[in-house]
């Protein structure tokens, strides 16, 4: 099982041909995800990443002639919004984009136009989604993992890797590891991954990791102590962080006194999650936690 | 990556009050006339333009002005020199008064709170009102949250009819005020979606004795993902207030946040930065900075980093992590180790490379005598000794 990619992905790759595009198709191909086509409008007929990838000019042509079930967006953040809309209209169930540097306004639509189409939206700017042994979607390195029980969820990029590598060193291993990306408006949250990873079978314990500013760690701390009952361990980045300079009087009424590390370390432990004080007590925590 | 309550460079773009009240006037949102100056006589002839009682304000972007003493009122002209000679160059929270605005003081009968704020949580504009404006509304949030209106854009239409209706009720408007109430509110809408802000607010709103409405105050936020489609909105960024050195590293493509510690940290992406930090804290030592060197750590950009951190004298060591992950570490060390040679000053530095040919890159950089560590737990202890020997 494992959670929203793996072996069985189709694969669609939009902004195949830029630099980043081909670079990380190639790094997933090697990882074995199945990369059925890729899209660069003004291309089509072309083969992108060696000749290994029949490039299209539109996603509706792409899934015609492919049956992509799955995109991947590494288009410029001008053009990003459109990508998503593309992608499901032209019928992908689920969008996952690195891009960062999206308008927030932008996000705004695109998040709600997506949700009524019953489009699922990992990111933006996030590093993707991995399962082990299944499927790479981003741009997460392929040899930090090591197949095993624990689920991550994650709001940050290269802290990921460090957790990753942190529990692939102690012999831990992983299911899926998932970015949800750090921008204000993202299309899935901590809690729609956490919901998914409660539900797989596969997966005995998940590994939350958070930063500070917003409320979406202590919403996750919630319903960690209202639905989840396997393990969970967090690690929390930012104790330290300078006291925000706010965005005015509005922003705090917002928040209350939510989005300080503290004030998430706090709630995820009267949930009864695991919080470490450094990457590197993740993989001991699971252990204690029953994980093997 | 993203949006860091406390790196400015990242989703925020500040603007000074009088910039707001510009961009609020354009959309119709009834601003008082003022006239901004930066010396005693350009107070002075603003003033008399405005004719009678004016009020002199700081125009700074740290909050607590009017504590500070930056905000005063002048019957006269010569009153208005005079206040404006006290508060240029005044010091609040840091930072020098440069310029302050000179505008008519309002009889003021109530004040409100009006607001316009992205909201993460709810994934949407947000409106917030007050029938308790001024500068104790977030006591206000705390002890009586009843008296805060908090009501969510539609996202994809926008602000609607029965919302501004359902405002103007709830903060108790007179039936005479409503339709211009109505016209602020659309013009705060409208310059928050035009814009592309993160926050839009009027605080305080006011009702005069004479019955108009007016925003005696503005602040707005706007969201730098965007300003590549705003260049008119990118040249209101007021750069005196922000420190140079951030100024330098932004434009290096550099994510930089200056601390009073004594320990540089260079790290790719946001959140193993802030972890970094956390870590050196956690060993005893205190960090000089957040710094995210971005995505490759290319090798002008390592020495623009090294820069940025050595100019700040309180650093005694330089703790550098990088998870490589798919970009190799070789090169990285290499990069490294290049950088360093052109440095003015030389202080210890703790690398740890993470990601392709690491076993490579440490070679590389033991045999330029810097010092190498396993782990972010090593590294971290390994920068606060090296700091430690320094001082």
């Amino acid at each position: 099982m494992s959670i929203l990619v793996g072996a069985q992905t189709r694969l669609l790759v939009q902004g195949i041909t830029g630099r980043e595009g081909e670079f990380h198709s190639r790094a997933m191909l090697e990882y074995g995800t199945q990369i059925v086509a890729g899209v660069t409008p003004g291309k089509g007929g072309q083969a992108a990443v060696d000749g290994r990838v029949p490039v299209f000019d539109t996603v509706a042509d792409a899934v015609a002639q492919t049956g992509a079930d799955a995109a991947c967006i590494f288009v410029p953040a001008a053009f990003a919004p459109d990508a998503m809309l593309e992608a499901a209209d032209a019928g992908i169930p689920l969008v996952i984009c690195i891009t960062e540097g999206i308008p927030a306004l932008d996000m705004l639509r695109v998040h709600h136009v997506l949700r009524a189409q019953g489009v699922r939206l990992i990111g933006p700017n996030c590093p993707g989604v991995t399962t082990v042994g299944g499927a790479k979607v981003g741009i997460i390195p392929g040899d930090i993992h090591r197949a095993g029980p624990v689920g991550l969820v994650s709001r940050s990029g290269t802290l990921t890797y460090e957790v990753v590598q942190a529990m692939t060193d102690a012999g831990v291993g992983q299911t899926t590891c998932v970015g949800i990306g750090g921008d204000p408006i993202v299309g899935t949250t901590f809690i729609d991954v956490l919901q998914m990873l409660n539900a797989d079978p596969k997966t005995e314990a998940i590994v939350l990791i958070g930063e500070i500013g917003g409320d979406e760690e202590e919403r996750a701390a919630d319903y960690c102590a209202r639905e989840v009952r396997k393990p969970v361990a967090a690690f929390i980045a930012g104790r330290t962080a300078p006291p925000g300079r706010r965005m005015g009087h509005a922003g705090a009424i917002i928040s209350g006194g939510a989005g300080t590390a503290e004030s998430k370390r706090q709630a995820l432990q009267a949930a009864g999650v695991r919080v470490a004080d450094s990457p590197s007590q993740i993989p001991a925590l699971l252990r204690d936690a029953g994980v093997r | 990556m993203g949006d860091h309550p406390f790196c400015p460079q990242e989703g925020e773009v500040k603007l000074q009050e009088y910039r707001s009240k510009e961009i609020l006037a354009r959309y119709g949102v009834p601003v008082p006339d003022g006239e901004t100056a930066t010396n005693p006589h350009e107070a002075r002839e603003a003033a008399g333009r405005i004719g009678g009682p004016v009020v002199v304000k700081a125009q700074v972007l740290v909050g607590g002005r009017g504590k500070a003493g930056g905000v005063k009122l002048a019957a006269t002209p010569d009153e208005a020199a005079a206040r404006a000679e006290e508060i240029i160059g005044l010091q609040i929270k840091g930072v020098t008064v440069r310029t302050v605005l000179v505008a008519p003081a309002a009889r003021i009968a109530r004040e409100y709170y009006l607001g316009l704020i992205l909201d993460r949580g709810g994934q949407t504009g947000t409106i917030i009102a007050s029938a308790e404006g001024g500068v104790e509304i977030e006591e206000t949030a705390k002890t009586d949250p009843e008296a805060i209106l908090r009501l969510p854009l539609h996202p994809l239409i926008g602000l609607q009819e029965h919302q501004v209706r359902r405002v103007a009720f709830f903060l108790g408007l007179p039936a005479e005020l409503r339709k211009d109430f109505g016209a602020t509110l659309r013009g705060l809408y409208a310059a928050f979606m035009e814009s592309d802000a993160d926050l839009a607010e009027i605080n305080p709103l006011v009702m005069t004795d004479e019955g108009r409405l007016e925003a005696l105050d503005a602040k707005i936020v706007l969201d730098d993902s965007a300003l590549f489609r705003h260049p008119e909105l990118e040249s209101l960024r007021d750069l005196r207030e922000e420190e140079p050195s951030e100024i330098a590293a932004r434009e290096a493509g550099i994510n930089f946040i200056k601390l009073d510690g004594s320990i540089g940290c260079m790290v790719n992406g946001a959140g193993l930065a802030m972890t970094t930090m956390d870590l050196v804290k956690l060993a005893g030592g205190e960090p000089a900075n957040f710094l995210d060197i971005g995505g490759g750590a290319k090798a002008d950009r390592v020495a623009a980093a090294f820069r940025i951190i050595l100019d700040d004298p309180n650093v005694q060591a330089i703790l550098i992590n990088i998870f490589g992950g798919i970009t190799r570490g070789d090169e990285v060390a290499h990069g490294i180790v290049e950088a360093r040679a052109s440095l003015g000053r030389q202080v210890p530095m703790v690398v740890r490379i993470v990601g392709t040919n690491a076993t490579e890159a440490a070679e590389i950089l033991r045999a330029a005598n810097l010092i190498t560590a396993e782990s972010l737990d090593d590294a971290a202890r390994k920068a606060v000794a090296a700091a430690g020997s320094q001082a």
